[in-house]
């Protein structure tokens, strides 16, 4: 098999005092290298345990995480993993949050400077690479943790409802700005846990419906053409059709 | 759709652009940063105000304590600025106020720097180790409830009457302040910054010093600004209870002669000694947390 990442019979129970909850039970999924997967669910249905699971971070009840052919069994610095809340060292400036990753790769000053300024550049935050995290509104925080997850150039993303909290225009501004960062970065993986139907399908070259426990609904390929407008997108009847199709897995998810 | 650009109610954002069309130089893409020009009032203002209202409310108070001693209240037992201030020339003059002022701002320091740096220290490894914190914390909430100043008749039998009993008393009380703000700070690190750090390859060394150390340095910092006056405390009762030398001391004999002057006059020192070390510990929190927010 050529997945790059994939699971196999994972599930992770939390527990507390006498009960288990379980958040995720015999999940499996294989992504292939290079492609974006949009994991599509409604909140509680695991998709942040699975992430947490993807990432390493924490380790399964039962089953296995495998990354290129290995079992995972913490993090690993070739997956970049973009958390749903903002993870910044509060008292590093912009450039020196993004600069860490390479910082602890023990990249050179000169040349950590040197990305962390083109990612500045890419991400669109010339003029505050010397502002603190709480001195940056919440778009540019999600750009700065954009451009850190990239600084340390892992071939896998990872990201958690990444632009949930932001308002819908901005949403759109930085799906777009993401899709034209994956498509100039080589081939990077990609696997996108949202909740949000229209960005699932906008930005995934596969879809991945998950109802209660991480039981996969619908898995299915968007055949869309790229580059992807959102606001061309919206008429197209592909796109409607699509929308329709994972509405209704949605919704017959919770049964 | 409104034809403002995005990014004014966000400050965050530029207008949308689409793969390969270069955005247009006037376009505001992302907030706008601007020069502001402020007049020598708008700057210094605020400052110059507090300032000028400080001098005066103390220079009401001492007025009005110059010239209701004697006619009003018993200058006996209130004394009077102007005596004050002459018996502290007296005690610059032969050498009484530098000597024993000397003594007792080594003890304070003394017992502050051990006392935060044992604290410090405990801090950070009780904070580290959820089971250790879990299995002593009753003991160290016990001990940090003696009031200190108990410990000083003990003290005197294990170090005598010297300067490390009054250091020791300082250093206990500040111990406990450091430590317990520190080790509160260090549990409470925000789990989310720690993860980042292990996504990006660090370990537990590089966490510790990389986001512990970093996170844990405001609660520290407050520890050392409340203990402050408690390092003065000890040290002042060590050498009220049992002393030939520093401020304390001169406390003590000059109330003994019913010298209220003398007692309020080494009073005035201590508070000079408590500012300069407040200011110290101001400069330092400063330099330190300067990612703070803007508006606080």
């Amino acid at each position: 098999m050529t997945a790059l990442l994939s699971t196999h019979g994972l599930t992770k129970r939390f527990v507390k005092k006498d009960t288990a909850t379980v958040a995720l039970r015999d999940f499996d999924l294989e992504v292939e290298p290079g492609t974006f997967v949009c994991v599509l669910g409604r909140s509680g249905c695991g998709k942040s345990t699975m992430l947490n699971l993807l990432s390493g971070l924490t380790s399964p009840s039962e089953g296995e995480v495998r990354f290129r052919g290995e079992r995972l069994d913490g993090p690993h610095t070739d997956i970049g993993y973009l958390t749903q809340s903002d993870t910044l060292m509060p008292w590093r400036d912009v450039q020196r949050n993004i600069e860490m990753p390479l910082e602890l790769q023990g990249v050179a000053p000169a040349s950590r400077t040197e990305t962390a300024v083109d990612l500045i550049r890419r991400v669109g935050l010339e003029g505050f690479e010397h502002h603190y995290p709480r001195e940056l509104s919440g778009g540019m925080r999600r750009r700065a943790s954009l451009a850190r997850m990239l600084a340390g150039n892992p071939s896998t993303l990872l990201m958690d409802e990444p632009f949930g909290a932001l308002d819908a225009q901005l949403r759109h501004e930085l799906q777009v700005e993401l899709l034209r960062l994956w498509g100039e970065g080589s081939d990077q993986t990609v696997v996108f846990v949202t909740h949000d139907i229209e960005e699932a399908v906008l930005l995934g070259d596969r879809v991945v419906v998950l109802g209660g426990l991480g039981r996969v609904v619908v898995d299915r390929t968007v055949d869309l053409p790229r580059p992807r407008d959102p606001d061309e997108l919206q008429v197209d009847p592909r796109f409607t059709g699509l929308h329709r199709e994972l509405a209704v897995a949605l919704k017959g998810a919770t049964r | 759709m409104t034809t403002t650009p995005l990014g004014t109610s966000d400050g965050a954002a530029g207008p949308p652009r689409v793969d390969g069309e270069p955005t247009p130089p006037e376009a505001p893409r992302g907030a706008v940063r601007e020069h502001v020009d402020r007049t020598w009032w708008d700057r210094y203002g605020e400052t110059t105000t507090v300032w000028a209202a400080r001098a005066g409310l103390l220079a009401v108070f001492l007025l009005a304590w110059q010239l209701l001693s004697g006619p009003v209240l018993d200058d006996t037992f209130i004394s009077r600025p102007s005596d004050i201030a002459e018996r502290l020339g007296e005690w610059w003059g032969d050498g009484t106020l530098v000597d024993n002022s000397w003594i007792t701002v080594q003890e304070i320091a003394w017992g502050f720097l051990l006392g935060a740096a044992t604290g410090a220290a405990a801090g950070y490894v009780f904070g580290a180790s959820r089971y250790l914190y879990r299995v002593l914390d009753p003991f160290v909430m016990a001990l940090y409830s003696i009031p200190k100043v108990a410990l000083a008749p003990l003290f005197i039998v294990w170090f005598g009457i010297g300067m490390n009993m009054k250091i020791l008393l300082a250093a206990v009380t500040v111990f406990f302040l450091v430590f317990l703000n520190t080790a509160a700070a260090v549990r409470d690190v925000d789990r989310g910054l720690i993860d980042a750090v292990r996504l990006m390859g660090g370990g537990r060394r590089v966490i510790a010093l990389k986001v512990v150390l970093p996170a844990s340095m405001a609660g520290f910092l407050t520890g050392l600004k409340v203990s402050v006056p408690y390092a003065l405390i000890g040290a002042v009762i060590g050498e009220l209870v049992a002393s030939n030398r520093g401020l304390g001391y001169l406390i003590n004999d000059s109330a003994s002669q019913f010298d209220t002057a003398g007692v309020f006059a080494a009073l005035v020192v201590l508070t000079v000694i408590a500012g300069v070390l407040n200011l110290l510990v101001g400069l330092l929190d400063r330099r330190v947390n300067r990612w703070k927010p803007l508006d606080h």
